[in-house]
């Protein structure tokens, strides 16, 4: 089987600024088709042509799945991130063609679920705005719990507000408001799933205490996609292709595979699809793995390495690849 | 120029055939003169014009005979289709991608219009013209599942996606090669390949779980795999199995090429968009010895795969009582001489 994802030739329609940080971006396909239809939670990964480099970034579709005219995603600005934010803002204009993939869901809504219970935390809202709407539309029962740094800066907590009401709950750190976890998590009608995407320490919060109050592990879903760290450049052989390659500070591994001609599966390229999962053949040095997939066990091993997130140090590294 | 569906049955009197083109893009599903044993999955991509690949999903001159026996199938049993409550969204998944493969292969035959949620659906071959709001199950005679698949060759299973793994929560099983959707329904994939006894089957059944719930959105995947049935039965399943089990004992060297049928399944695996589900549509082709063999390089190569067969897979595969019979008379049909490679006749 090929790797990656199918791809779609799109067009940036829109551009929108949503607040300091956040900026809406909408693409239409250039052929002036529907786009795929996609489910509640789905994201792309989008192609940046970065002078000689392709960044390839994943983002949340945000628009209601009932509406395949356009997708829209929201990019939040990370001034010391490697890029692919800044890019966005600075270089990306209505107009310009962009390749994206195709949707794909690591975090789909469970449809047994008697309730919804969604707690979004800053930019962690993007796939709500989706599953939200796609609830909607067929009567589902959810309430989502949103926090943010201060109110300008509640991206789409004005919309949510507006479209369900009293199903919208805020909390503003300026302000001081704390979502009261404990009691939420132990007053929910039996048959409620719980979702969470934000950052990382609002999710191990949010997981560790659901499972001390009982909740199911089957019952919690999480969504969270580390971005790939900076660090130490570093050497890697892959054995497979005969290729030895460099691992710049700013790159991620599997972008350097990439970069070296070798096309690698992926999905999420944040560590949690487990689609990049490659062997370790040989090591002399110490991994840093920052992804969410393989155990600590396979962490302790050596064995294995997710080159979309995970990082190396030392003397040599020989990659089945 | 459409297809001239057949009158035919599958039951009773067996009148089953295939026509002489349909002979030719028989899905044959060796390659070699000798049958191994492989995970054979590759992009389910449109094939060669006149072969059962040219679209993606195939309806062919035994369409309107397979309907009506499943029509008779379900009136017996209406537990081959089931579907949970949750699985409902899924069922309207099918239901579109069903009726644009069918409307985009066969324009002739079918006609799928939208006006937004208002949804026009023409099948001709079955004399049906439904309008219908999608989405709404009020406005279907049966739920969109059934609906379709009650208008689509092969079975469908459609798995929910959750905890990393696969749930079969829905289905149409009529034509099965010996298994029950009643049995498996609600069932995960380790539970329904179920009793595993070895680890290292183990290892391959977690693989296989890995793959399929990678199955992305705008790729779909197929593999095929075959068995064999005495008579054309589509409906072998295991409530039926008092009707077709004995079938096997009644094989001579004189009937062996009417009653023995090579049944290949092409099974395709499918991204449902908006439920995030998967379906696997099982398609079933059965073409019977004497068919089969008017093609001289598949009788050759047929022979040596089913005499090599080791006995294990034999039995596996239900031909133990019947095998010395069938090579013995493949056997005269194989002259020796080479055969090419590939699966086409020649
Ligand atoms: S691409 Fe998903 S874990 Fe690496």
């Amino acid at each position: 089987m090929s790797t990656g994802t199918t791809k779609l030739d799109v067009v940036v329609s829109d551009v929108v600024p949503v607040n300091d940080l956040v900026t809406r971006f909408h693409f239409r396909r250039r052929d002036g088709d529907l786009l795929p239809t996609f489910s509640g939670g789905a994201h792309v990964v989008v192609e940046m042509r970065d002078g000689q480099r392709t960044r390839l970034n994943p983002y949340s579709l945000m628009g209601s799945p009932l509406d395949t005219r356009e997708y829209t995603i929201s990019v939040r600005r990370d001034d010391v991130g490697r890029g692919g934010s800044l890019f966005m803002h600075r270089n990306v204009r209505p107009g310009l063609e962009m390749v994206i993939s195709y949707p794909v869901n690591l975090f789909s809504l469970d449809l047994r679920a008697k309730k919804h219970l969604m707690l979004a935390g800053g930019i962690g809202i993007t796939p709500f705005m989706a599953q939200t709407a796609q609830l909607a539309g067929e009567g589902g029962n959810f309430e989502l719990h949103y926090t943010c740094r201060t109110a300008s800066l509640g991206t789409y907590a004005d919309v949510l507000r507006e479209r369900y009401d009293r199903r919208i709950r805020l909390y503003h750190d300026d302000r001081e408001e704390r979502i009261d976890l404990d009691r939420l998590l132990s007053t929910q009608p039996l048959g409620t799933h719980l979702y969470v995407c934000g950052p990382a320490g609002m999710i191990g919060w949010v997981r560790d205490r659901a499972a001390a109050l009982g909740w199911p592990a089957e019952t919690v879903h999480f969504e969270h996609f580390a971005a790939p760290q900076p660090g130490l450049p570093f050497d890697v052989t892959l054995a497979v292709s005969g290729k030895t390659i460099r691992v710049g500070e700013q790159q991620s591994l599997l972008e350097a595979i990439e970069a070296a001609g070798v096309d690698p599966p992926y999905l999420c390229r944040g560590g949690v699809c487990g689609q990049c999962e490659t062997n370790v053949i040989s090591y002399d040095g110490k991994f840093i793995h920052n992804d969410h997939w393989l155990s600590e066990e396979d962490h302790r091993s050596g064995c294995k390495i997710m080159p979309c997130v995970s990082r190396f140090e030392g003397k040599s590294l020989v990659l089945e690849r | 120029m459409g297809i001239t569906f057949r009158k035919e049955t599958f039951r009773d009197d067996f009148t089953f055939r295939n026509s002489p083109e349909h002979i030719r893009r028989f899905p044959f599903p060796f390659h070699e003169d000798a049958y191994m044993y492989a995970v054979n999955i590759e992009p389910h991509v449109v094939g060669p014009k006149g072969s059962v690949l040219e679209n993606l999903i195939d309806v062919d001159e035994h369409y309107v005979a397979e309907m009506q026996d499943r029509a008779l199938v379900l009136a017996e049993d209406p537990l081959r289709c089931q579907s949970l409550p949750h699985m409902t969204l899924a069922g309207w998944d099918l239901l579109e991608l069903l009726m644009e493969q069918q409307a985009l292969g066969y324009p002739e035959h079918f006609t799928l219009t939208r006006d937004g949620d208002r949804w026009r659906w023409i099948n001709r071959p079955l004399g049906i013209d439904d309008t219908f709001t999608f989405g709404d199950t009020s406005t279907l005679p049966y739920g969109p599942m059934e609906y379709i698949t009650r208008q689509s060759q092969g079975d469908f299973c459609i798995l929910d996606q959750r905890d990393g793994n696969l749930w079969m929560d829905a289905g149409m099983v009529t034509t099965q090669a010996d298994w029950s959707l009643d049995f498996d329904i609600g069932m995960n994939f380790f539970e329904w390949h179920a009793p595993v006894p070895l680890a290292h089957e183990k290892g391959i059944f977690t693989r296989a779980l890995k793959f399929l719930t990678n199955i992305q959105q705008g790729k779909p995947a197929r593999r095929l795999n075959w068995t064999m049935t005495v008579n054309p039965r589509l409906d072998t399943s295991p409530e039926n199995y008092h009707k077709w089990g004995p079938d096997r004992a009644t094989v001579t060297p004189e009937n062996v090429g009417d009653k023995v049928h090579l049944r290949v399944e092409l099974q395709s695996f499918w991204r449902l968009p908006r439920s995030n589900g998967i379906v696997f549509p099982i398609r079933c082709y059965l073409i019977k010895m004497d068919e089969l063999v008017t093609q001289p390089k598949w009788a050759r190569r047929l022979h040596r795969v089913i005499r090599d067969l080791p006995d294990e897979l034999a039995n596996y595969k239900g031909l133990t009582r019947f095998r010395p019979t069938l090579v013995e008379w493949l056997s005269k049909l194989d002259d020796g001489s080479a055969t090419s490679s590939g699966f086409g006749p020649d």
